[in-house]
């Protein structure tokens, strides 16, 4: 129970999933150039993770190792989460029409977002049993939507500002989210696994 | 032989200065230069893989499922890298460790399949792999040298500041390598703006 809270604090604030492993940069970058979107983006991304965390698991741990074949733990892992962000697509459009509308190009996109499948691979490799799977998954999904709204939040501060034409837009996004990243540094130490 | 379809995806259409794709993995590994080397390689062996498998089979391939079948060819061959590396270089497999099998969401190698791989011929197409292979192996060596140079006073691990500097830790923290990456960006942009002038 300890070791699940502690995980929890662990993926979700001292090793948040963008600002100290790297991982879904691209749409971190991408869509928080305003608050609304940001918040759509991080309800999307942590519905995914969770479904394909849990649907791919349970294949690593019900089908690939009973047959012996986890080398294709790559393949397999990312059809599982193409079919799961196909299948929310076909889900919301058919009876959640207006999420759907409101979340429009952002469905497809999570596809190729690298956290949905580093999450899938970090699941497996760590070991972790279904219960801290979960909270893991649950953990960097909060983790990503800290991430993203607060940077959507200094994002639109930075466009009212006058910035030199060189580091107007991405580069100057990069230094504030470095400055961001040196924000969560402080969490370091803070638990110990 | 087009050497523009080379050049482009080295300079001007460089992946990581002038297209924003492929940040993950260049933010992660960057820490050494050594690691920046092995993943900008690894990356290329894929694209050039997968560029020309796809330009050979896009004719036979339906249209409506092509993109799952992209995905396909490159998660096998992402496999072929991870399993070759584990087995030959296994030291740096461990370093690099997660971001070999992301290399299959990297979305320089399925934009290049899509845009490029799937309309041209097997040679432009072996080209446009090669030029934006090694764009994005040049981006990854110059971001990993800075980092290291500055972070730990070295480069590839030969000491290259004097006794007396004190390494700055900064730049091998995850901070360090957004600022790094932003900085670089925008003095890239300054050198291309004077550029411009002074042609103008």
């Amino acid at each position: 129970m300890t070791y699940s809270i502690l995980l929890l604090i662990s993926a979700a604030l001292v090793n948040n999933i963008v600002l100290t492993k790297f991982l879904g940069i691209c749409s971190f970058l991408g869509v928080s150039r305003k608050l609304e979107t940001a918040i759509g983006m991080s309800f999307s991304v942590a519905a995914v993770i969770m479904i394909s965390s849990v649907i791919s698991w349970i294949v690593y741990y019900a089908v690939l190792i009973p047959f012996d074949i986890m080398y294709l733990q790559t393949i397999v892992f990312v059809f599982v989460i193409a079919a799961v962000v196909q299948l929310l697509e076909m889900f919301l459009e058919k009876y959640v029409p207006e999420l759907y509308s409101s979340l429009g190009i952002f469905l497809p996109l999570i596809t190729t977002n690298c956290i949905i499948l580093g999450v899938a691979i970090i699941n497996i490799k760590d070991g972790y049993n279904f219960i801290n799977m979960v909270v893991f998954s649950f953990g960097t999904s909060l983790g990503y939507a800290i991430a993203i709204i607060i940077f959507s939040g200094l994002r639109e501060y930075i466009d009212q500002s006058v910035i030199s034409k060189n580091f107007r837009g991405i580069p100057i996004a990069f230094i504030t989210a470095g400055i961001l990243s040196l924000a969560f540094m402080g969490f370091s130490g803070m638990v110990k696994l | 032989m087009k050497i523009k379809t080379f050049t482009n995806g080295v300079f001007k259409d460089n992946a990581v200065f002038r297209q924003f794709l492929g940040l993950c993995p260049t933010l992660a590994v960057t820490s050494a230069a050594i690691n920046g080397l092995a993943l900008g390689l690894a990356t290329t062996a894929v694209l050039l893989g997968s560029n020309i498998i796809i330009s050979l089979l896009a004719s036979y391939i339906p249209k409506s499922v092509r993109i799952p079948s992209y995905i396909l060819v490159i998660a096998s061959l992402v496999t072929v890298v991870d399993l070759l590396m584990n087995a030959y270089v296994h030291d740096l497999h461990k370093v690099l460790g997660l971001f070999i099998p992301l290399i299959v969401v990297n979305c320089i190698v399925l934009g290049r399949a899509e845009v490029f791989a799937s309309k041209n011929n097997v040679i432009d197409s072996t080209l446009d792999a090669l030029g934006s292979g090694i764009g994005f192996t040049l981006a990854l060596l110059l971001l990993s040298s800075v980092r290291e140079l500055f972070g730990e006073g070295s480069i590839f691990g030969v000491r290259i500041m004097p006794e007396a500097y004190n390494p700055f830790s900064l730049f091998v923290y995850p901070a360090g390598a957004f600022i790094t990456l932003g900085l670089l960006i925008g003095m890239v942009n300054m050198i291309l703006n004077i550029a411009k002038k002074s042609r103008s």
